[in-house]
This record gives structure tokens, C-alpha cells and sequence, in this order.
């Protein structure tokens, strides 16, 4: 195999909406503790809602997760959740920053926000996941990931509890792929120790 | 060379044309926002890239009008984050009120929803009458907006729930009066208010304050510029005056950490520890 034919990674960004603290629990809880590549959430949340998400999703995941500060510098192993009632931005030195620009797809947090600016970041060494939701929130985020060359995992709409944002992300750009909600964590393992064949 | 590094690199010049024509300085803001919001305004007026648009505004202040509103933070509410609101009664109100007179600075007080919310709770802890409020903002629109105290009202019902939660003492409509789409706020809440144009990036001091609100205005900054504006602050402020941030903004990662002590943690509200030289 040529030097050349793997691609590898340097971090993940996912999105969910309704539905989707269940699903993020599920998904993280593949992740082993020395998971070498930093997680970005954006989960839409009520505004006011307090740390209940992170306390959760602790309890499942293995890796540090943490609400994201701002200006704080990304580091591998860490999930980094938005606070609620703001937008969290990569910036291209891998740090994070935080927003209260308007609402985008009518949320803030908004996914589009972190892919778009994460896309930006880390080019064609980027994974973005669109997990269950009612809206179409990160299908803007979705198309520049894949057009500047990242890596597309989106919930199988079949086994999301609200499918329209899953649905939106696959007619938005083509998906590398598709996966029931039980395969992604798994799977996003593999892709990360081994790299994509290209 | 590839795009995305052309496209910063006239991201870079653009932001050094609009300083070296304009004067409003946006070199040292936290890129990835700026950069979203240029693209959003060169998507909108269909413009092929960064190049054009900069030569746009080189030649066309109109335009230039345009993408500052797109620049400048605009997003405000009435009594924001009301827990805020809550520990300045609480922490802050008895301790002015040892105080003759006070000053209180505004800085990027955008459409003035905070300031007038401010003056508000001074009105109803019977300090207002002897409080002098500076409400400063880089952009004249925005200013505009805030001297005029017209808010639309379909946020009516949040402002009034903010207030309540926020430790309001009356009705929330003994402030304003409402019209058809918009309220118009109480003349007398803007009496001790001066709204002026002042800018975080290149202007100075220009007076001794006893506190300063600048909320969500330094996560757009980067931190070479947040360290001139704390420093700003620090040279703006009287021995124990108030320092009041956003609630995901610290002074404590800054250089001026140690001039600061806790008030209320949570809440981002700091105090200015006494002279320097005493230590």
C-alpha cells in the first residue's frame, strides 16, 4: 500500500437535536479513554438549560467531556459540548470561541456554526456527524465539510428518533456513510485508528 | 497557495482596508466569527470574493455602512442572563450605595436593552437620581437605536419574564408604553444616560468609573485585544469599582488577573482590588 492511500484524521464534529442526548450517550460510549482526536457537540438545548447534559454524558464516555470555554486550546481525548444560548466556533490556530450572534436555522447553538468554521479548521481531516433531530440544522455545515474533502457519518433516519435532520444532511451532499445509531460510535473508532482507505 | 489561504489572506487585507480607510479597527477580533460574517454579506450581495468586496467598500461608504452593521455585535435583551441582574442587587446595589455619586460605563451597549435595564434597577434601589451612565458603542446606527429606546415587541413577553426573574420590584409595563409592533421606553430611563460613540479597539479613557458593564462584547476578541481592553478597564476604574462580563467571559485567564478579585464568581462579576502600591 502506498504511504498515501490512508487518510487519518485529526477531529470529530457531531450534531443532534431532539432525541439526540440519548443517541450522543450511545455514540460516545464507544470511545475508548486514549480516543486519540478531540469530539465537537453542538446539541440544541433549551437556553436556560444548566450542565445536566455533560454530568450525563460523563457517566457514558470514557473521554473528559467538558462545556466548551472560550478561547480554550482543543485537545485530543475531550468532548467539548456548546453552552447553551451560544454559538461554539473553531478557530484555524485549534482553538474554540464562543458566539451570541443571531440564531441560525433558528438555534443557538447552531450545528451549521461548528461544522462550517471546524470545516474551515481541519479541511479533509475533519469527520462530521449528523445524528437524530427535528429540524435541518448542519446541512449548510455538511456540504462544506464534503466539499473541502472531509468525512460525512450520518444516523440511519430508520433508527433516529426524529429523522427530518438526518434526512436533510443525506439529501443535502452525498454521505460517505450511513450507519444505524448503535454502528457510529464503533465505527468512528475504526475510521480514526486506521484512517479511510481512499 | 491554496484557496483557503488566499481567501484568508484577503480576509487579512479587507480587515486592513476598512482600518487604513475607515478606522474601525477589526484586526485583532477573533477570526472564524468575522470571517462567517464577511462571507455571509459577500454571499448575499453576490460578490465573487473577498478581493471584490474589499474593493467595494474602498469606493462605496454606503456599503461599507452595511457590512459595519454586519461587524459589530447586535444581539442584546432586556436584563439578560436575569441571575446577572439578581447578584447586582444582591452584591453590588448596597455597596454603591455608600457612594455620593455614581459613574457607571456601558461599554458596547449596542441597542442600550442592558442599559436600560440597569437603569431600571437603579431607579427602584433609589440610586439612579445620583448616577451618571456613559452607554458607548463603535457603531452610530446601533446608538442611534439605543438613544431612541424603541424596541420591537415580540420580545415583550422574555423582557418582562427576564425582569421578574431578575428581582423586579413592579410591573414591568410601568417602563414603557406599547404601539402597534414596538414599545417605546420611559423618557425618564434615559435621563442620566449619555450614549456616546466610543471604540474598544482604538479609543482610551475618558473617565473614572465606579463600574463597567461590557457583556459578550471580549468572546469576539482575540487575546491581544481582550489584554487592551481589560487593561482599559483597569486604568478606567476607581479603587473597588465593578467589573461586570458575560457569563462565559473571565478575567482570569488575562495579564490583569491579580488587579481583580471575585464579587460574584458565577456570575462574572469582579472587583478592582485597591492601589497597586499598598501591595
Amino acid at each position: 500500500m502506498k504511504e498515501n492511500t490512508v487518510k487519518t484524521f485529526k477531529a470529530i464534529v457531531m450534531g443532534a437535536s431532539a432525541g439526540g442526548i440519548k443517541a450522543l450517550g450511545i455514540v460516545l460510549s464507544a470511545f475508548p479513554k486514549d480516543f486519540p482526536v478531540p469530539v465537537l457537540i453542538v446539541q440544541h438545548l433549551h437556553p436556560n438549560s444548566d450542565s445536566y447534559l455533560i454530568q450525563m454524558l460523563a457517566q457514558q464516555c470514557a473521554l473528559t467531556v467538558k462545556q466548551a470555554d472560550e478561547k480554550e486550546l482543543i485537545h485530543a481525548s475531550t468532548v467539548y459540548i456548546a453552552p447553551p444560548n451560544y454559538h461554539l466556533l473553531v478557530e484555524e490556530d485549534y482553538s474554540l470561541s464562543l458566539s451570541v450572534d443571531p440564531r441560525v436555522n433558528f438555534s443557538r447553538p447552531a450545528i451549521d456554526v461548528l461544522f462550517e468554521t471546524a470545516a474551515y479548521a481541519y479541511r479533509d481531516q475533519l469527520i462530521g456527524v449528523i445524528l437524530t433531530g427535528a429540524n435541518g440544522d448542519g446541512s449548510q455545515g455538511v456540504k462544506l465539510i464534503r466539499k473541502l474533502g472531509g468525512y460525512l457519518v450520518v444516523q440511519d433516519p430508520a433508527t433516529a428518533e426524529a429523522e427530518a435532520m438526518p434526512r436533510a444532511a443525506i439529501s443535502a451532499v452525498r454521505i460517505d456513510r450511513v450507519l444505524p445509531l448503535e454502528q457510529i460510535g464503533p465505527y468512528l473508532v475504526q475510521l480514526i485508528n486506521r484512517g479511510c482507505q481512499l | 497557495m491554496d484557496d483557503i489561504e488566499t481567501q484568508n489572506l484577503e480576509l487579512q487585507l479587507l480587515l486592513q482596508a476598512i482600518y487604513l480607510k475607515y478606522g474601525y479597527d477589526f484586526r485583532n477580533y477573533a477570526k472564524a466569527s468575522i470571517k462567517r460574517r464577511i462571507l455571509h454579506r459577500l454571499t448575499s450581495d453576490k460578490l465573487p470574493n473577498i478581493s471584490a468586496m474589499q474593493h467595494r467598500l474602498l469606493y462605496d461608504e454606503a456599503f461599507f455602512g452595511r457590512l459595519l452593521l454586519d461587524l459589530s455585535i447586535n444581539v442584546t435583551e432586556m436584563f439578560r442572563d436575569p441571575n446577572f441582574y439578581l447578584a447586582i442587587r444582591q452584591h453590588v446595589i448596597p455597596q454603591l450605595r455608600e457612594l455620593p455619586y455614581l459613574k457607571i460605563w456601558h461599554a458596547g451597549c449596542s441597542t442600550g436593552e442592558e442599559v436600560y435595564s440597569m437603569a431600571i434597577v437603579l431607579k427602584e434601589e433609589g440610586l439612579y437620581d445620583r448616577t451618571q451612565i456613559y452607554a458607548t458603542d463603535m457603531n452610530e446606527v446601533v446608538l442611534r437605536q439605543a438613544r431612541e429606546g424603541i424596541f420591537a415587541i415580540n420580545h415583550l413577553k422574555q423582557y418582562t419574564a427576564n425582569y421578574q426573574k431578575a428581582g423586579g420590584q413592579e410591573s414591568f409595563s410601568n417602563y414603557y408604553s406599547a404601539h402597534y409592533d414596538h414599545v417605546v421606553m420611559d423618557k425618564s430611563l434615559k435621563k442620566r444616560v449619555l450614549f456616546s460613540d466610543h471604540n474598544l479597539a482604538t479609543d482610551g479613557v475618558f473617565g473614572e468609573m465606579n463600574l463597567i458593564m461590557c457583556r459578550n462584547v471580549l468572546i469576539y476578541f482575540d487575546r491581544d485585544l481582550q489584554n487592551r481592553v481589560f487593561n482599559l478597564f483597569k486604568e478606567s476604574l476607581c479603587d473597588n469599582g465593578f467589573l461586570c462580563l458575560g457569563s462565559k467571559e473571565s478575567i482570569r485567564l488575562s495579564v490583569h488577573s491579580n488587579t481583580f478579585e471575585d464579587v460574584v464568581k458565577e456570575e462574572k462579576i469582579y472587583r478592582k482590588k485597591i492601589s497597586q502600591n499598598i501591595l
